[in-house]
């Protein structure tokens, strides 16, 4: 029977998210919350090979009562089972107390109940650290393969893993012994629609929820603020350079425009460096 | 009275450099000059050295010295031949806690993601990811400037400044493109120092079966000096073909915003910006590119920036030295005539 683990975070969706000019705060009414998208295909194709294999998939996420949606949505997807890490002592965590909860977590379950792949999308698109998959590995001694893109085998009896993983220079072909930590790019399985019995039973779904008191796994040093080296010195918007000059190509014709922007950046030296290089 | 150590991953693989890690020399040369003051007045000593892995690379380590390194902490092993995660930061490790550096970085590349991640756990220490910018800055309440590392959150859209106030090595990711490569000087002097960290069989477990090169994804924006992009003011994904020709003239490639990419009219090797590359070319071209932030981020410390688009309003002026106002149907052929008739009062 397989068993796969996956890590799954609520992010809001970034393209609306804005700092308030004013008090110089994030905004974040109306900005619609959804599954990471990276931890949705990685959870589709954690649910593929639970089909392939037989066995189940378990979601794990940690946050406010609020995720309890998403790990309703990864239910629907196809999890079996969802735990929510959340406890107020959790809150502020960087990437090093985040990592340390979760290790937690899934040591836990994993002593119930061996896990043979652990699944994390290959970054959340709110912080875009990519940090927190790496670390959860390193804290459990879990072989990490990051940036999959296909998984070619998964081996229960041999007891192996193979997966492709794309690189900035190439597509590599690595095989780990399980279990085995993977942090998953889009490639990895497209998100299916759910199936309407998946559907029905993520709509009543009631996530275990696990706190401090609840587990007793956690030491209060290593959690939240306290666990945290890093602090959040400042935050403001980028910086607005200035603006260069605007050419109407409609007013003064477009060869004339094309010829003021070159002009320009034949002034600064651009263009003849440019032509230079070119035969 | 201490060593001050301010230390930076080179990153190679089949003994090529990755050209981030010239421009984390810089910056840990720079950020080593911001704290030179306070550092004599206590009477400790400043230092740039940086770690190289792999297997029969001493060139490399040479190559470091010329770039501003005054050591370079050589792990040299048949092992470490092709970057693996387990082995590779094991040895770091090692090494780290052998020399306790107090500020580390690495490229934020993949191989370097995957690396620093690792690293920063085991050391359990802070690290922030993905910077784009740093420096060594008064904190209140602290005796020694800190490293204050900027990085862009929420797709761009906010700059957040994180600090590591006790855990040492305070770590960071950097993007490559953001900073500039330092001078490289070949009479400067340094020191190779080989270091030996045994691993464990577990250690190198995981195994590279084959590697895959895909010849039409091998296309390199990071490091060209022209780039021409195209947005979703291209249309359609046949729109790239004019984007390809004055690229084409230019001898410079194509790029492409998120947009785009999504909609599969690109593939993602050509993606500029937070969630792309970053490229800092000679010439930048935005043809249709709307100019949402992320985008943006990853192309304003392009040297010259000529920005396309018939919407007079469009953000991607802001950071443009020229703006055109136009279609881009009309412009870029007009572009690609202006260049040909260039070339040919130069032959």
């Amino acid at each position: 029977m397989f068993h796969a683990l996956v890590a799954i975070k609520q992010v809001p969706d970034t393209t609306n998210i804005r700092i308030d000019p004013e008090t110089g705060n994030l905004v974040r009414e109306g900005v619609p919350a959804i599954m990471n998208p990276y931890d949705a295909h990685a959870l589709a194709s954690a649910v593929e090979w639970k089909r392939k294999l037989g066995g189940k998939v378990t979601v794990v996420s940690m946050g406010p009562a609020s995720f309890t949606v998403t790990i309703r949505e990864a239910v629907e997807l196809g999890a079996d089972a969802g735990y929510l890490i959340s406890d107020r002592k959790f809150a502020g965590a960087d990437t090093l107390a985040t990592s340390y909860v979760l290790a937690a977590v899934i040591q836990s379950i994993h002593e119930k109940d061996p896990i043979d792949v652990v699944f994390f999308g290959k970054q959340a698109i709110d912080g875009d650290t990519a940090q927190v998959g790496p670390g959860v590995a390193v804290r459990l001694d879990l072989p990490i393969i990051t940036y999959a893109v296909k998984i070619r085998d998964i081996n229960l009896a041999k007891r192996h893993i193979v997966v492709e993983r794309k690189t900035e220079r190439w597509t590599e072909v690595v095989e780990a012994p399980l279990p085995a930590l993977v942090t998953c790019e889009k490639e990895i399985a497209e998100v299916p629609f759910a199936p309407l019995p998946d559907l029905i039973r993520s709509l009543r779904y009631e996530p275990e929820v696990l706190t401090m008191e609840s587990t007793g796994i956690f030491d209060a040093e290593h959690v939240g603020v306290r666990g945290s080296p890093t602090v959040v010195f400042k935050m403001g918007t980028p910086p607005l350079p200035e603006a260069g000059e605007k050419i109407n190509s409609r007013e003064i014709g477009v060869e004339a425009a094309v010829a003021t922007a070159f002009a320009k950046a034949d002034a600064a030296g651009i263009l003849s460096s440019v032509l230079g290089g070119v035969k | 009275m201490s060593a001050r150590r301010f230390w930076v991953f080179i990153e190679q693989e089949e003994g090529k450099v990755h050209p981030v890690s010239w421009e984390l020399l810089g910056i840990a040369s720079r950020l080593a000059s911001e704290v030179k003051e306070e550092a004599h007045a206590a009477g400790d000593t400043v230092h740039v050295e940086c770690i190289l892995l792999g297997n029969q690379v001493e060139g490399i380590a040479r190559e470091a010295i010329k770039y501003g390194a005054e050591r370079v902490y050589l792990v040299d092993e048949p092992e470490l031949e092709n970057y693996r995660n387990c082995p590779y930061y094991k040895c770091i490790v090692g090494v780290v806690r052998k020399y306790e550096p107090e500020v580390f970085l690495i490229g934020a590349t993949t191989l370097g993601r995957d690396l620093a991640g690792a690293v920063a756990t085991s050391l359990r220490t802070g690290l922030t990811a993905d910077c784009t910018g740093l420096e060594m800055g008064e904190v209140k309440g602290s005796k020694q400037r800190l490293l204050l590392a900027t990085r862009p959150a929420f797709g761009g859209n906010i700059m957040a400044t994180i600090l590591c106030r006790q855990n040492r090595p305070q770590m960071s990711s950097v993007r490559p493109r953001v900073f500039p490569m330092p001078p490289y000087n070949p009479e400067a002097v340094g020191e190779i120092v080989r270091e030996e960290v045994p691993l464990d069989e577990k250690d190198t477990e995981a195994r590279i079966l084959e590697f895959i090169h895909d010849q039409a994804e091998s296309v390199d924006i990071e490091y060209a000096d022209v780039i021409v992009s195209g947005g979703r003011g291209l249309g359609t994904p046949e729109g790239f073909k004019l984007i390809e020709e004055l690229a084409h003239e230019l001898g410079g490639v194509v790029g492409a915003s998120r947009p785009c990419v999504d909609a599969g009219w690109i593939s993602y090797a050509h993606q500029v910006g937070q969630s792309g590359r970053t490229v800092r070319p000679k010439l930048y071209i935005a043809a249709g590119i709307s100019g949402a932030l992320q985008h943006k981020v990853g192309m304003q410390n392009s040297d010259f920036i000529i920005a396309i688009n018939s919407d007079p309003n469009a953000p991607i002026f802001d950071v443009a030295d020229v703006g055109i106002v136009g279609d881009l149907f009309e412009v870029i052929p007009a572009m690609i005539k202006n260049i040909k008739a260039r070339k040919e009062a130069l032959a």
